[in-house]
């Protein structure tokens, strides 16, 4: 396929499009899928069907809408009606609802905050198009950043570009992404790759994944950006084995974008080559780790290693590897095309563009969120979050998993950006976000933070190892009851050791919990200690006369 | 024309001293008389970077690092010995000490073993930790040799001198955190290992009472590691 020809594809498929009055557009990623939007979308596609209105009405399978916890979610175009928590059953009156008045038991309105205040870079197709057909994607202005690249830029253009967007590393720690390609790209070596992280796995997180289901060739195309930025020809996509909707998208979009010649060799009829593959992670959680998880792909046991060197140098069988995670790449096309000037707008000055968050725990509106740097904690918890259900109060908000911390309620009108969050002791993380009222005990979460770290630690360096399972034991102490404040001082030095000399990041920021934890709700552990009571209620403290000997 | 070796200055724990290009902080710290601690690292031995005990400051640097892997650079300003270290390698002993049964009285190595040498030097009295006593198996089913997992410190010598130097691979890891484990092949008694070529350097190289010859009883197997440094020079410094 040429450049030309993908035009020209662009315009039919949008006049495609208008040939349908209306499209009913329903979410298929995985959220959706568990309450039964496959179902939804059958039953929608056969009352269309027995209407006789096949040739005006296109129901169409699309990437998440957002508001994960009042799934099926439907989206109907051109009018902008959004349905929630759809059942089989309403599809009659759903079709019927296009013609005559819409059905009002189950619109959300679209001018509801959870939408209005959300800005969509990453997640601009999410919703529209269908994850499952390039010509989807295409005709929405995909692939248009790889032709503007390939047709207008120089490698070194593309770098300057992404370093003037300010564009900074999803993944958790905010690496500048300009900086990391023009490393990659002065690396030398008689090969090069592009590695694209999708192994997802802090508790409660979800965006990459969705990203991968709702729109894979946004990725796909950030990934074959990079590789003509920094001179790679293999790109590998490291995806958990606990992710098969995204896995299946992946290869059906990798398929298709290989077919029209928009991946493998010349593509767009350039020199440039470029071939991406799909490495399924067993499990592991370190493998996300970026060494761990060279390693993994290398087929050995998925362990970090010291850096430097870093992978940029020294990385997939010791040649330059750029790694970025999957939302990195997901904003890379919209970069290219609007200019990074354009991102550089929005955001803080430091941390520009957008965020997703997997917004969860107690909060009303549970879902997948795209926000702009620099938006409140308060913000997202109670205008686009609706707040604390039943009328509880708000405690804290944990940010970016198990490395993150807890963030109290005196910092609600915090900005959300890196600095702001790693001041006070949680960090960006990839985008895990879990609300918390008053029925948490900060003890617990830290516990269950800690027991998550000791199970994924790899076992690799002492301090991880060793020091997680202790950190795990005297918390278990602690929340039941039976723990001394000499174990709080053991507990409060442990966290010095891993934090301080383990190897890789999962033991660095273990601790971290249990320090946001200690710093702000110190009284709750001393609780817990002293006086043998949990205050939220949630630990089965045991009365001493209860302790065996 | 030979490409020039190019020589570092820098200093470790004040003293000035000058390093070739390429070596490694603790390289240059022992050559220099300098000790810093290590259980994981062996001369002749790929370094792993794992126990942490070699940890250093270098100025300017934020995080603490290993001196086993980290190289010489011009003008660094290394640190080995200031108080905080010092903590921290008394804190990593305590764990290795509570993580498995480490009992000397009644162990093959005592008074020759490796980690408790360190315990020694740095002053380790008593464990602050609770002690896990996980219930760990010993494999006594090789002719010539014992792996006694209670005594293991998951130092990976076993698995690099049987990789990198015996080329036979017959130790390797598996299972994740605190339950990690060093096995034979595919995880089956060593004595049914089929690449096992019984040379023992596995044996001599560990630090600990964890892989030990037959007949050997309280404190009288010693490890001879002679033959690595033999063999280094042999492969021309090549690994």
């Amino acid at each position: 396929m040429t450049v030309d020809e993908l035009q020209q594809l662009a315009v039919k498929e949008q006049e495609e499009k208008q040939r349908y009055k209306c499209c009913i557009n329903i979410c298929v990623a995985t959220g959706c899928i568990m309450c039964g939007s496959d179902r939804v979308k059958e039953a929608l596609e056969e009352a269309v069907k027995e209407r006789g209105l096949e040739k005006e009405v296109l129901v169409k399978g699309v990437g998440c809408l957002g508001l994960c916890s009042a799934g099926p979610m439907i989206y109907i175009e051109p009018d902008g009606i959004i349905y929630h928590k759809v059942s089989p059953e309403d599809a009659p009156a759903i079709v019927q609802g296009l013609i005559s008045t819409p059905v009002e038991r189950l619109i959300c309105s679209p001018e509801m905050p959870f939408f209005k205040r959300q800005v969509k870079i990453v997640m601009e197709n999410s919703g529209i198009i269908d994850p499952e057909r390039i010509e989807d994607y295409i005709a929405v202005g995909g692939y248009q950043g790889l032709v503007k690249v390939l047709t207008e830029m120089s490698p070194s253009e593309v770098i300057e570009e992404v370093t003037k967007s300010g564009l900074r590393g999803r993944g958790g720690a905010g690496y500048p992404t300009g900086l990391k390609w023009s490393t990659v790209a002065k690396a030398n070596g008689a090969r090069k790759f592009v590695v694209c992280n999708a192994d997802e796995g802090d508790p409660g997180a979800y965006m990459d994944r969705t990203v991968l289901e709702s729109d894979p060739h946004r990725v796909i195309e950030g990934m074959v950006i990079a590789a003509y930025a920094v001179g790679a020809q293999q790109g590998y996509i490291y995806v958990r084995a606990e992710y098969p909707l995204a896995i299946r998208r992946l290869r059906t979009a990798i398929r298709q974008a290989e077919r029209l010649n928009l991946l493998g060799n010349n593509i767009l009829g350039t020199t440039f080559s470029f071939h991406i593959e799909l490495r399924i992670g067993a499990g592991a959680f370190v493998c996300g780790e970026e060494t761990a998880l060279i390693a993994s792909i290398e087929g050995k046991r998925g362990t970090p290693r010291p850096r430097p060197p870093y992978p940029a140098e020294y990385g997939l069988w010791g040649y330059p590897t750029l790694i970025n995670n999957v939302e990195t790449f997901a904003n890379i096309p919209a970069i290219i095309r609007n200019g990074g000037s354009w991102f550089a707008k929005i955001g803080t000055e430091k941390s520009k563009g957008t965020k997703v968050f997997a917004l969860a725990g107690r909060v009303v509106n549970t879902g997948l969120i795209e926000v702009p740097m620099g938006i409140t904690l308060r913000e997202i918890v109670f205008d686009i979050g609706g707040g604390i259900p039943e009328g509880k109060k708000f405690k804290a908000v944990q940010t970016g998993g198990p490395s993150g911390g807890c963030i109290p309620e005196q910092f609600l009108d915090l900005p959300v950006d890196y600095e702001s969050l790693t001041k006070v002791g949680s960090i960006m993380g990839s985008g895990g976000m879990i609300v918390m009222d008053e029925t948490s005990c900060m003890v617990d979460v830290a516990k269950f933070f800690v027991e998550f770290c000791m199970s994924e630690s790899c076992g690799k360096c002492v301090p991880c190892r060793v020091g997680t399972s202790h950190m795990y034991e005297l918390l278990r102490r602690i929340t039941n009851g039976i723990a001394t404040t000499g174990d709080l001082e053991l507990l409060e030095e442990l966290c010095d050791l891993v934090k301080n000399a383990s190897l890789c990041g999962l033991g660095q920021t273990a601790p971290n919990p249990v320090l946001s934890t200690l710093r702000y709700f110190r009284h709750e552990y001393e609780a817990h200690i002293l006086d043998k009571n949990c205050p939220a209620g949630v630990c089965a403290i045991q009365r001493l006369e209860e302790v065996p000997a | 024309m030979r490409a020039p070796i190019r020589i570092k200055t820098l200093t470790i724990d004040g003293k000035e001293v000058s390093a070739r290009e390429g070596e490694t902080i603790l390289q240059v710290a022992r050559e220099n008389g300098i000790d810093i601690p290590t259980l994981c690292y062996l001369e002749g031995l790929e370094p792993y970077g794992a126990c942490r005990l070699c940890l250093v400051e270098v100025k300017g640097i934020n995080r603490l690092l290993p001196a086993c892997i980290t190289q010489v650079e011009e003008g660094m300003e290394v640190i080995t010995n200031s108080e905080r270290l010092v903590k921290y390698r008394k804190m990593i002993l305590e764990l290795l000490f509570s993580e498995r049964n480490h009992t000397c009285s009644v162990c093959v190595v005592n008074g020759h073993c490796e980690l408790q040498r360190l315990a020694q030097k740095l002053g380790v009295t008593n464990i602050r930790y609770p002690y896990r006593y996980p219930n760990l198996p010993i494999d006594a089913t090789h002719d010539r040799f014992v792996v006694d997992h209670n005594r293991c410190v998951l130092c990976t010598r076993c698995v690099r001198v049987c990789d990198q130097i015996e080329g036979a691979h017959v130790w390797d890891v598996m299972g994740r955190g605190i339950n990690s484990r060093i096995i034979a092949d595919l995880n089956q008694p060593w004595g049914t290992s089929d690449v096992c070529t019984s040379c023992g350097k596995c044996v001599h190289v560990c630090p600990t009472g964890a892989l030990f010859e037959k007949g050997k009883a309280v404190a009288e197997m010693e490890k001879r590691r002679q033959f690595l440094p033999y063999l280094t020079v042999m492969r021309g410094g090549k690994q």
